[in-house]
């Protein structure tokens, strides 16, 4: 068991249970289907990790993952989870803050952005093999989005180190935005200058923006995102309202203010 | 050979096409009920009845081209229409009910904002008539040239359904793809010149 100290982030919203947590997830790199992360990831080689922390740091380098988390307090941070996909869930994550990392290595006034990738090894990562998708997994965050106290290194759920479906060894969490947002299996944190091309913005620039703030009032084009899906309901659990911000609207929203929503989707 | 298959097609009745058309449906009932559905049992349904639904429509389109070739199933026609209808209609239940829980105001917004959810709708309506007309003695009202022409909404209906489904992907997979080119197929064969129009009538 991993020891974390309680946060006062979380949720009293009940976590969903540990297997659905485990069992559907989003994770193309194993496959497009929700039950394929937890049949193919147990073959990713997750020791020895590494990250590459580079562009415009005072300490750029390779990190063996031991030496990313080092120093860092541990949280368990209950958070919502809401997918793009209209559905949602409660993980009892464990992790620290993205802010503390990056307050290590310094970050150079120049800075604006920060981007990740996700590990690309095809031979363990089945679903790499698909064409459709420009690998690597890249998502990116605007600097004070990813120095906001809420964002989140997780390196366990449940207490547990993170199972290989949900993002081991280490993965991002920024639990006001869709969860495509929040990249698995890290590699690579940059700081960059200017805004970093993004996965699914690269795929469907119209349906997924940079910023993908859970927002009830903005359509997905093909879809509404007024309401969700809770897993674990039920046959019969029905939707609730999707909350602005993902419910984080007292946090977060200053990160916005002035912000046109609507095109900055 | 092909006349053997007829041959032993013709043996068959049609009740036993009926039957293994429902064993999906009560699969994904039992499924429900023993919560063998996964984590989210509402999709898992959702997605099943779907796919039931355009593969008996395909399987529907598929008897005139396979007659062609020699292969004569036109007695399961009817079943394999009625079953898609079936399970067309049953996706939308689910959907109504179970994933979208009778938010009506929502599900209206839906309707007109949404093309997937649109061409979902169009391919449900334009099975109706379909539906409504498969007895015998529809045929015999109608005449069996309007009859045809009627039928004819199946093109639409598989259309409408590869198009919902192409709509709601994420992102393509080589099985969207598949039922993409199947429908186009079997409709493209359709236009191809009948050959053997000369034979004799009656043959």
């Amino acid at each position: 068991r991993i020891e974390a100290a309680p946060s006062r982030y979380s949720t009293d919203a009940k976590p969903t249970a540990l297997e659905d947590i485990t069992s559907y997830n989003n994770f193309y790199e194993f496959g497009t289907g929700k039950g394929d992360p937890a049949k193919y990831a147990g073959g990713l080689t997750v020791d020895p990790w590494s990250v590459v922390i580079d562009g415009l740091v005072d300490k750029p380098g390779t990190y063996d993952l031991a030496d990313v988390i080092k120093g860092q307090p541990l949280e368990e941070r209950i958070y919502r989870f809401r997918c793009v996909e209209a559905w949602a869930m409660v993980v009892p994550w464990i992790g620290f803050e993205l802010a503390g990392l990056l307050n290590r290595v310094g970050v150079q006034p120049s800075a604006k952005f920060v981007a990740f990738e996700t590990l690309v090894r095809p031979e363990e990562m089945p679903g790499q093999k698909s064409p459709f998708i420009d690998w690597p997994y890249r998502e990116g965050l605007r600097l004070d989005e990813a120095m906001h106290p809420l964002t989140i290194l997780a390196t366990g759920l449940y207490g547990e180190e993170m199972p290989k479906q949900n993002g081991a060894p280490i993965r991002l969490v920024v639990p006001w935005k869709y969860g495509f947002k929040s990249i698995k299996s890290i590699v690579r944190i940059s700081l960059v200058d200017k805004m970093p091309r993004t996965t699914w913005n690269m795929l469907q620039p119209s349906e997924y923006g940079f910023y993908s703030n859970v927002n009830p009032k903005v359509s997905h084009p093909r879809w509404s995102q007024a309401s969700e899906r809770v897993i674990g309901s039920g046959l019969f659990g029905g939707r609730q309202d999707t909350l602005m911000f993902n419910g984080y609207e007292a946090e977060v929203a200053g990160l916005y203010s002035g912000m046109d929503l609507k095109a900055n989707y | 050979m092909m006349d053997g298959v007829n041959r032993l097609a013709r043996k068959v009745p049609t009740w036993v096409v009926y039957l293994l058309g429902l064993v999906p449906l009560g699969y994904l009932i039992w499924g429900a009920v023993a919560g063998g559905l996964g984590p989210d049992p509402v999709k898992a349904i959702e997605h099943a009845l779907g796919e039931r639904g355009l593969q008996f429509l395909l399987a529907s389109l598929a008897v005139t081209p396979l007659r062609r070739l020699g292969l004569n199933l036109v007695r399961f026609r009817r079943a394999l229409g009625l079953l898609a209808f079936l399970y067309v209609a049953l996706h939308l239940t689910a959907w109504v009910w179970l994933d979208m829980g009778l938010r009506f105001g929502e599900m209206a917004t839906d309707l007109t904002k949404r093309p997937y959810i649109i061409a979902g709708m169009v391919g449900f309506v334009v099975m109706l008539p379909l539906a409504a007309t498969s007895w015998n003695g529809a045929i015999r009202r109608m005449g069996a040239v309007a009859w045809n022409r009627l039928h004819r909404l199946a093109y639409v209906a598989i259309l409408a359904g590869v198009l919902h489904l192409s709509l709601l992907v994420k992102v393509w997979t080589v099985e969207t793809l598949v039922y993409v080119a199947l429908a186009l197929g079997l409709l493209a064969v359709r236009l191809v010149p009948k050959a053997g129009r000369a034979r004799p009538a009656g043959v």
